[in-house]
C-alpha cells in the first residue's frame, strides 16, 4: 500500500495573475525576410561577399575623384610608372593614372552588370509570368521560342550582336539582354507553375481572392527568393561577358575604360615586365565575381527554410 | 508435365501447374513492357531530334538576319574602290540579289555543308578554314573537358569525403578561383609565370604537346570548379541516402560503398550539365585561342568578326551551334537511358 497523502485546504491557493499572459507572444514576430537576413549574417563567406560588394560600389562612386587625376588625362613624361605615392596603382602606357582608371572602370563594369541584371529581371519576370499564368498553347509556344534561342551560347550571341551594334555601353547592355532574360523567364515560369498548384493558392482562390491579390500576396513574395538569387548571379556573368567583349576589342571605346579594356590594354605590357598593369584590373574583376557569386550562394542558402537549424 | 524452373524470375514453384503459365505470363509481360519502353524511347528520341533540327534551323536563320543588318560592308575596308569593281564584287558574291534569294541559296548550301568562299581571301573557302581549324579546336576543347571532368570529379569526391577538413577547403579555394578568375586573366597569369618567368612551357602557338598544356589548363578551370562543386553537393546528398546505410550495414568495404554506390549515383547531375560546360569551353576557346595564337576555329571566328567576313562568322557560328545541339541531344538521350528514375512518357509536360 502506498503512503497516504494528506491534503488539507491551506495547501491550496488560488492561482494569481492572468491566464492570458501565458499565451501572450512576448517576442516580436520574426518575418520571413528578417529570418533570411539573420541566417545570411551567420554565413561568414556570404557576408564577406556582401561587404565587398558595398565597398566596390562605394569605390566605383567616389574612387575616380580621390587622387585628383582624370581617367583620360595623359602625361607622356610619366609612362609605365610602377605604383608610387603619386600614382597609387602606377600609370599605363599613355601615362594615365591607373588608380583613377581602375575605379572609373569599376563604375562602367558594375553599371553594365547591374543594368543587364535589371533588364533580364524585368523581361524575364514578365515573359515567364505571362507564360505560366496563360498556360496551355501560349505557354508551349513561348517556351519553345525561348528554348530555341537559348540553344545558342550566351557569349556567342552577345559577340554576334556586338558585331551588328556600334561599340558603347548601351549597345553592350542591349546585346546582353537579348538572350540574357531566358534563364530568368524559365525560372519564373517554373516557380509560378509550381505555386499555382499549391493548396494555399487554391484556398485563397476559393476564399474569393482575385488574380491581382494572389499575385501580390502569394505569388510575388514566394517567387522573390529564387529570383533574387538569380539576379545576384547574373551580375558576375554580365561583368564577365563585358570583360570578354572588351578583351576582343568589341567593348567600350577608347578613352573610356572598363575592367575588360584595362586588362586588354595591359596584355602587351606583361611582355615588357609591367605585370602590375594587368594584375590590378584582374584582381578587381576576380574580387567582384567572387563577391557576387559568394553572396548569391549565401542568399540561396539563407532563403531556404529547410536549411534552418 | 515437366518440372521447369522459370529462368527469368523465382516464381512460386510449389504448384507445378502454375509454374509454366506464370513463367510464360511473366515473360510476356516483360516483353510487352520492354517493347513499350523501346517504342516510347524511340518516339522520345525522334521528338528530341526534331527539335534539335528546328533549333539548328533557327540558329542559321538568326545568324543570317543578324549578319545582314550589319551597317558596315565587307569591302568597305579596301579603301577607295572603283564603283564598277565594287559592283562586280557584289555580283560575284551574290550580295546584289534580294535577301530572300540569298537566304534560300545559303540554306541550300549549308545543308550540303558548303559555307561558301571567305570574303577576305577569296582563294580560301570557309570550308577550308573550318576543316583546318576544327581539329585543333576539338583537340584543345576535348583536352580541357577531360582535365575538367577528371580533376573536378576527384576534387569533388575527396572534398565530400573529407568534409570540413583541408581537402574540402582546398577544393573550395580551387572552386572559388575557377569561378572568380576569368579565363583570359588566368591565361595571361599562366603565361607570365610558367612561360616568361620560369620558362617551363612555351609562350604561345600550337606545335608540340607542351604547347597544349597552358591553354588547356586556362580553358578547363571554370568547368573544373563547377564540376567539383556540383560533385561535392551531389556526393553529400547521396551519402545521406538510406541505400548507402544499407550497403554499409551489409558490411561492404568503405571503398566499395563509395565507388559502387555513392559515386555512380552522384554522377547523374554531372551528366546534365555537360552541355552547359561544353558551351563554356567553346566560348572560352575564342579568347584562349587568340591569346595563345592557336590556329583553331575560335581564332578564325574572332578574325572573321574584325574583318566583317560574313561567311566565316556564319559558318563558325553554325558549326559551333551544331556541335552543341548534337551534344545536348546525346546528353538528353543518355540521361534517360542511364537514370531509370526518369520515365519517358513521350510527351513533355
Amino acid at each position: 500500500m502506498a503512503d497516504k497523502v494528506h491534503l488539507n485546504e491551506d495547501m491550496f491557493q488560488p492561482a494569481e495573475g492572468n491566464f492570458k499572459e501565458a499565451e501572450k507572444i512576448a517576442r516580436p514576430t520574426v518575418s520571413y525576410w528578417s529570418d533570411v537576413w539573420r541566417r545570411f549574417k551567420e554565413n561568414k563567406l556570404a557576408m564577406t561577399g556582401f561587404i565587398l560588394i558595398i565597398l566596390l560600389v562605394l569605390m566605383a562612386i567616389f574612387g575616380p575623384y580621390i587622387n585628383g587625376y582624370t581617367y583620360y588625362g595623359q602625361d607622356f613624361d610619366k609612362k609605365n610608372l610602377s605604383p608610387n605615392s603619386e600614382h597609387w596603382f602606377g600609370t599605363d602606357s599613355s601615362g594615365r593614372d591607373l588608380f583613377t582608371r581602375a575605379w572609373y572602370g569599376a563604375r562602367i563594369s558594375l553599371f553594365i552588370g547591374l543594368m543587364a541584371a535589371l533588364i533580364d529581371f524585368l523581361i524575364g519576370v514578365l515573359y515567364g509570368g505571362i507564360s505560366a499564368i496563360r498556360g496551355g498553347r501560349t505557354d508551349n509556344i513561348m517556351m519553345r521560342f525561348a528554348e530555341v534561342i537559348y540553344a545558342i551560347p550566351y557569349l556567342l550571341m552577345v559577340i554576334l550582336m556586338m558585331v551588328v551594334l556600334k561599340p558603347g555601353i548601351l549597345p553592350i547592355i542591349i546585346a546582353m539582354s537579348i538572350t540574357g532574360w531566358i534563364p530568368m523567364a524559365r525560372l519564373v515560369r517554373g516557380q509560378v507553375l509550381q505555386l499555382k498548384e499549391n493548396e494555399y493558392i487554391h484556398a485563397a482562390t476559393i476564399s474569393g481572392a482575385n488574380t491581382s491579390w494572389t499575385l501580390r500576396k502569394h505569388m510575388i513574395p514566394n517567387t522573390m527568393g529564387p529570383i533574387l538569387v538569380n539576379l545576384t548571379l547574373t551580375v558576375p556573368t554580365a561583368i564577365f561577358a563585358e570583360a570578354t567583349l572588351s578583351f576582343l576589342g568589341l567593348g567600350v571605346p577608347a578613352p573610356q575604360a572598363s575592367w575588360g579594356t584595362l586588362t586588354s590594354d595591359a596584355l602587351g605590357s606583361i611582355l615588357v615586365g609591367n605585370f602590375y598593369q594587368l594584375l590590378i584590373p584582374a584582381i578587381l574583376i576576380s574580387l567582384t565575381m567572387f563577391a557576387f557569386n559568394v553572396a548569391g550562394d549565401g542568399l540561396q542558402d539563407a532563403l531556404d527554410p529547410k536549411l534552418r537549424k | 508435365m515437366k518440372w521447369e524452373v522459370c529462368p527469368i524470375k523465382d516464381i512460386p514453384h510449389f504448384s507445378i501447374a502454375n509454374l509454366n503459365i506464370s513463367c510464360i505470363h511473366f515473360r510476356f509481360q516483360l516483353l510487352r513492357k520492354s517493347m513499350i519502353g523501346v517504342i516510347t524511347m524511340l518516339r522520345y528520341t525522334l521528338n528530341r531530334f526534331k527539335w534539335a533540327i528546328i533549333t539548328l534551323w533557327a540558329v542559321i536563320t538568326l545568324t543570317f538576319i543578324i549578319m545582314h543588318t550589319i551597317p558596315g560592308n565587307p569591302f568597305a575596308k579596301e579603301g577607295a574602290m572603283p564603283p564598277a569593281v565594287y559592283e562586280n564584287l557584289q555580283v560575284h558574291y551574290g550580295l546584289d540579289k534580294p535577301l530572300l534569294t540569298q537566304y534560300g541559296n545559303y540554306l541550300l548550301e549549308v545543308v550540303q555543308f558548303d559555307f561558301g568562299p571567305s570574303l577576305k581571301s577569296s582563294s580560301i573557302s570557309v570550308n577550308d578554314y573550318i576543316l583546318k581549324g576544327f581539329p585543333v579546336s576539338l583537340h584543345l576543347g576535348a583536352q580541357a573537358l577531360v582535365i575538367a571532368i577528371f580533376f573536378g570529379l576527384i576534387l569533388g569526391v575527396v572534398a565530400s569525403l573529407k568534409r570540413n577538413k583541408w581537402p574540402d577547403y582546398l577544393s573550395m579555394i580551387i572552386a572559388i578561383v575557377g569561378i572568380s578568375v576569368p579565363n583570359f586573366i588566368l591565361a595571361t597569369i599562366l603565361i607570365n609565370y610558367f612561360a616568361i618567368k620560369w620558362n617551363i612551357f612555351p609562350v604561345a602557338t600550337w606545335a608540340t604537346w607542351q604547347h597544349t598544356i597552358l591553354p588547356s589548363i586556362a580553358l578547363s578551370m571554370m568547368p573544373l570548379a563547377f564540376i567539383a562543386r556540383l560533385m561535392r553537393t551531389s556526393m553529400l546528398e547521396v551519402m545521406g541516402q538510406d541505400y548507402i546505410l544499407t550497403a554499409k550495414a551489409k558490411g561492404l568495404k568503405r571503398s566499395g560503398v563509395i565507388i559502387k554506390h555513392a559515386i555512380r549515383n552522384a554522377l547523374l547531375p554531372i551528366i546534365t550539365v555537360l552541355g552547359i560546360l561544353t558551351a563554356n569551353i567553346v566560348t572560352g576557346s575564342f579568347i584562349i585561342e587568340r591569346i595563345f595564337g592557336i590556329p583553331g576555329m575560335g581564332d578564325m571566328f574572332v578574325k572573321g568578326i574584325s574583318n566583317r567576313d560574313y561567311p566565316v562568322i556564319l559558318g563558325s557560328t553554325i558549326v559551333y551551334s551544331a556541335v552543341l545541339i548534337l551534344l545536348i541531344f546525346i546528353v538528353d538521350i543518355a540521361y534517360t537511358l542511364i537514370d531509370p528514375r526518369i520515365k519517358v512518357t513521350g510527351e513533355k509536360k
